[in-house]
């Protein structure tokens, strides 16, 4: 099959899923997930088929894989929707088809398939002892509807399908977020995501407009194209000293600092870990929020329109890097202080897409797209593992009765040999993370982002990340010393046992991606190893850009400074923490006294937006529109109408209708009986009186007759 | 020689007697009294103009005949209606039998 | 004025005195005496008229017949208190003026026209045959025999009309049968 036409088909069966799970498998377990487990299987047969043809195509980026047609005729043109696989994308399609699908099997275990049906089980509300999940239909539906967003997405050739996905994949969040929904921390969770989403959105809704406006399509080869970006960088935007191009650039930027939660929309990500583990993990670590930067590195010639390397960067460039380093830094300190295995990782991943978004702001293209894709399979695998552990410790936790809040790293400990396959691919997971030299995936993409930042003379940002990766390198430590090192600090963790093979499969596939997928990407020059294998990372993803972007030279300084970090931070948080006991508290808060309070409260960002936003939208609402306006003007104006046609209908009635309209019919009556009674008399009856009457009127008639006309 | 006219003033006069007693008297027999004079003016009409104006012609004289008969047999049968009606209310008044009345 | 017209007028007024005098008056058997009166007045001028037999037939059917047969319904429709109720309708006033406004436009109509004033014209025929014509007119077929058939089904009907009208009430005749 020709490969267009499995770019169509590869977002469909995860929809048919959607569809035919809601509508006929919603009873049946079995039915239900191995429908979503099939579906996704094809897709990703479908999309590794496309992978590996694209890999065959000389100069893929410029000989794409395009198909369009023409979809809504609008006037005098039509809009046209269609795939493309470029580099880019038919990358993006390898790592969200092997994640997904990694995810999906994973879901079967981690909801506890093969398990009765606890009969204390509430729909809307996780298991409490092991059964299986109540609403387990429902889950595949969604993630299936999800993936279904996140693969049109990828394909898509044009913006309006990228934001339908986008917006797709917003609602599954929304909706798997507040999975269950019967918590209340997860429905303002669920609340909180889709809002602050949707401000990032709103502004890429702006951008997507004014792009539209500047150049009438929003086909991504006839925007990205050297003629268009050129006038779009020559033109002025409205604001003084950005040009149209950078304009629409920031815009777009905006939905990546929502979707992708950068600083300062960055709050709902760690409120996300309410949803179930597999979510966290395919929405909130590989996929959804890797959207935002997939978006930023498609619009990278827009955003980098009018610079080239060498150059200092334009004013949208400057903005992205700001932010990214900011937010690497930003997310790293808080991570250090959470004590939820989760809200490490959502803070880590917040931290490392900063890494992403820094990258492009720094001009560093395949940099960016080299850590996305090993960022997703690290960070997915890091997730599952962590869903591994919680389900080990809750079932620990049952077995003993010992009520201990799962999530916890404190109350863990000494879970390496409890729980093996788990313990070794989530250090193969943190270590990626951390950067662990040469051998991980992580290194090698950090390091190339770190020197490009050094190259290109950004010393703030090299600064900001090489200070967020020895941050990095050592909450990572800290969380694999607290969970898996050292003993036991409950009776729960002490009882924890290995998962099932559903769940710890996946995590060894995703184990060897996040330990492999680094060594295609090596520098030509790099000692000793570079050249061993060519850099087809390079060669492959620059092929996307129009010039092939030009690739560092070896520098020590970077390489040097990253691998003291990784394995400086490893060293320092092991020896920190392994010593911790149970009860005791984190050995981070007498040092840092009043900083760690506020450090652990996220800086009370949470609070400021309550405060400012949420609190006034909320007055606004309730009091404003609802009683003000909605009850009072409208609804006054509706009881006021009303009260007046009743009026008026009551005034028709008693005054016209019943005495004119009425009075006039009766009136004929009336006054027929009433002429009657009035000519009564006459009938006297008697026959004298008749006789003298006619008399009477015989000689007036006669007398006329011959007096007056004769 | 006496001229039609005075025949006709008189038969005039006799009638228009008789009318009043049929408009105004109470009594149904007096009623029929009146109606009777009426009748008999009605004939000396006749007869006079029998005479006067056609007297070959015989027909006057007949119709006065005629006129006799019906005149006789309407005062029959009105006395026998108020005989009737007599025996029924016990009132002979004109007035008092209006039961065609409303 | 000649004889004969002072005749004509002793007599009309005779007859219309006697004739107001049946109209007026309270007493109804006097009443029927000056009807009788008033038709034997419209006999002489019926005998004044040439129309001798008329004048007797006036006589035996009117006076004999009629007059008295009023006479026997007075008798048997009396009661007590007849002669003291007033005589006259309420609206008399009414009749009055009805019966003066016709006798005045008669009046004046025959006044007015001319050939009225004629005399009258000398009798064709023998008179003594007047009678016997007059028969005749009525009983022959190419003459007045149908109305005069008719006049006399008209009186059969009137007699059994009457006797059937003023037979006594079906209770009062059971009474009378069984009696």
């Amino acid at each position: 099959m020709q490969p267009e036409i499995m770019t169509w088909l590869t977002p469909l069966p995860p929809i048919l899923s959607f569809f035919l799970i809601v509508l006929f498998a919603r009873r049946s377990n079995r039915l239900s997930h191995t429908i979503a487990v099939g579906a996704m299987l094809i897709s990703w047969g479908l999309a590794m088929a496309v992978f590996f043809q694209a890999l065959a195509v000389e100069h893929l980026g410029e000989h794409p894989f395009t198909s369009s047609i023409a979809w809504l005729p609008t006037g005098m043109t039509t809009l046209h929707i269609g795939v493309l696989i470029d580099p880019l994308s038919a990358l993006s399609l390898f790592f969200v088809a092997w994640t997904c699908l990694a995810i999906f099997v994973y879901s079967v275990g981690y909801h506890n398939f093969g398990h009765a049906r606890d009969k204390e089980d509430v729909p809307g509300l996780p298991p409490k002892a092991g059964g299986i999940e109540p609403m387990y239909a429902r889950f595949f539906a969604f993630i299936s509807l999800f993936a279904f967003g996140m693969l049109t997405l990828v394909v898509s050739d044009n913006l309006l399908t990228l934001f339908i996905g986008w917006e797709i994949m917003g609602l599954c969040s929304y909706l798997l977020i507040g999975f269950w929904y019967a918590k209340e921390s997860a429905r303002k969770a669920m609340v909180k995501a889709f809002i602050t989403t949707r401000v990032g959105d709103v502004f890429m809704l702006l951008g997507l407009a004014y792009l539209y406006t500047s150049t009438g399509t929003l086909s991504y080869r006839a925007i990205l194209s050297e003629p268009v970006l050129e006038r779009l960088a020559g033109t002025p935007s409205l604001i003084a000293g950005l040009s149209t191009a950078g304009m629409i650039g920031l815009l777009l930027f905006f939905g990546t600092v929502g979707k992708s939660a950068q600083w300062p929309l960055h709050v709902w990500l760690p409120d996300a870990m309410e949803g179930p583990t597999p979510v966290s993990a395919m929405i909130h670590a590989a996929t959804m929020v890797s959207a935002g930067v997939y978006m930023i590195l498609r619009f990278f010639p827009l955003i980098t329109a009018g610079w080239h390397e060498g150059q200092a960067l334009n004013p949208t460039m400057w903005v992205i890097a700001a932010v990214g380093a900011f937010t690497a830094l930003f997310a790293a300190t808080i991570a250090l202080t959470q004590n939820d295995i989760k809200r490490v990782l959502a803070y880590s991943t917040i931290s490392q897409l900063g890494y992403m978004v820094a990258a492009v702001g720094i001009g560093a293209f395949v940099a960016a797209a080299f850590h996305l894709v090993t960022h997703a399979f690290f960070k997915a695998l890091l997730f599952l593992g962590s869903g591994s552990v919680i389900h080990g410790v809750e079932h620990g936790a049952h077995a003993t009765h010992d009520h201990v809040d799962a999530n916890d790293m404190m109350i863990m400990g000494g879970l390496r040999r409890k729980m093996p396959i788990t313990f070794w691919t989530f250090v193969a997971g943190g270590l990626a993370l951390s950067g662990f030299p040469l051998v991980t995936a992580g290194f090698w993409s950090k390091d190339e982002i770190l020197g490009h930042a050094y190259q290109t003379g950004q010393a703030w940002v090299f600064g900001a990340l090489v200070l967020a990766a020895l941050l990095t390198a050592f909450y990572t430590a800290r969380q694999i010393t607290l969970t898996f090192l050292g003993e036991p600090r409950s009776k729960a963790a002490d009882h924890a046992s290995e998962s099932v093979p559903t769940m710890t499969i996946p995590l060894i596939v995703l184990a060897v991606f996040a330990v492999g997928a680094g060594w295609l990407g090596i520098a030509e020059d790099f000692p000793v190893l570079g050249g061993l294998l060519p850099n087809w990372f390079h060669a492959f993803v620059g092929g996307t850009l129009l010039e092939e972007p030009l690739g560092t030279h070896f520098n020590a300084v970077p390489v040097l400074t990253s691998i003291a970090v990784a394995l400086g931070g490893l060293l320092v948080g092991w020896l920190v923490y392994r010593k911790m006991t149970h009860g005791a508290s984190d050995p981070l808060v007498k040092p840092l006294g009043p900083l760690y309070t506020i450090v652990q409260h996220k800086y009370y960002f949470d609070e400021l937006y309550t405060f400012a936003v949420v609190r006034p939208a909320y007055w606004f609402a309730e009091t404003f529109t609802y009683r003000w306006l909605d009850r009072g003007v409208i609804d006054g104006i509706l009881h006021s109408v009303g009260r007046f046609t009743l009026r008026l209908g009551s005034f028709l009635r008693n005054a016209i209708d019943l005495p004119i309209i009425n009075g006039s019919g009766d009136m004929v009556g009336e006054g027929v009986k009433r002429s009657g009674r009035g000519l009564r008399w006459i009938q006297t009856g008697r026959v004298q009186f008749y006789l003298v009457v006619g008399l009477l009127f015989a000689g007036i008639v006669l007398s006329y007759t011959l007096a007056v006309r004769p | 020689m006496i001229p039609l006219s005075w025949y006709l003033v008189f038969a005039a006069a006799l009638f228009c007697i008789g009318l009043y007693g049929a408009l105004a008297r109470r009594n149904s027999v007096a009623i029929i009294m009146g109606i009777e004079l009426m009748l008999n003016a009605v004939n000396i009409n006749l007869v006079a103009f029998w005479r006067y104006l056609s007297p070959a012609f015989i027909a006057g004289q007949a119709f006065a005949i005629i006129v006799f008969a019906v005149a006789a047999s309407e005062a029959a049968v009105g006395l026998a209606l108020i005989i009737s009606i007599y025996r029924r209310r016990s009132t002979v008044v004109a007035e008092d039998i209006d039961m065609l009345r409303w | 004025m000649s004889a004969l017209q002072w005749v004509f007028l002793l007599i009309a007024a005779t007859t219309l005195v006697a004739a107001i005098m049946v109209v007026v008056g309270p007493n109804l058997v006097h009443a029927a005496m000056w009807l009788i009166l008033a038709l034997a007045g419209v006999a002489v001028f019926f005998v004044l008229l040439d129309a001798g037999f008329l004048a007797v037939v006036q006589v035996a059917v009117y006076i004999g017949a009629i007059a008295i047969l009023i006479i026997f319904a007075i008798m048997l429709t009396r009661h007590l208190t007849a002669d003291t109720e007033p005589q006259v309708t309420r609206s008399w006033w009414l009749a009055a003026l009805a019966s003066m406004v016709l006798f005045g436009g008669l009046l004046t109509m025959l006044t007015q026209i001319p050939t009225l004033t004629v005399g009258a014209p000398p009798l064709p025929g023998n008179p003594e045959n007047n009678v016997r014509d007059l028969g005749q007119a009525l009983v022959s077929l190419d003459q007045y025999v149908l109305p005069f058939e008719t006049a006399s089904v008209l009186l059969l009907a009137a007699l059994i009309g009457s006797i059937v009208i003023a037979l006594p009430p079906k209770a009062a005749r059971a009474d009378e049968a069984e009696s």
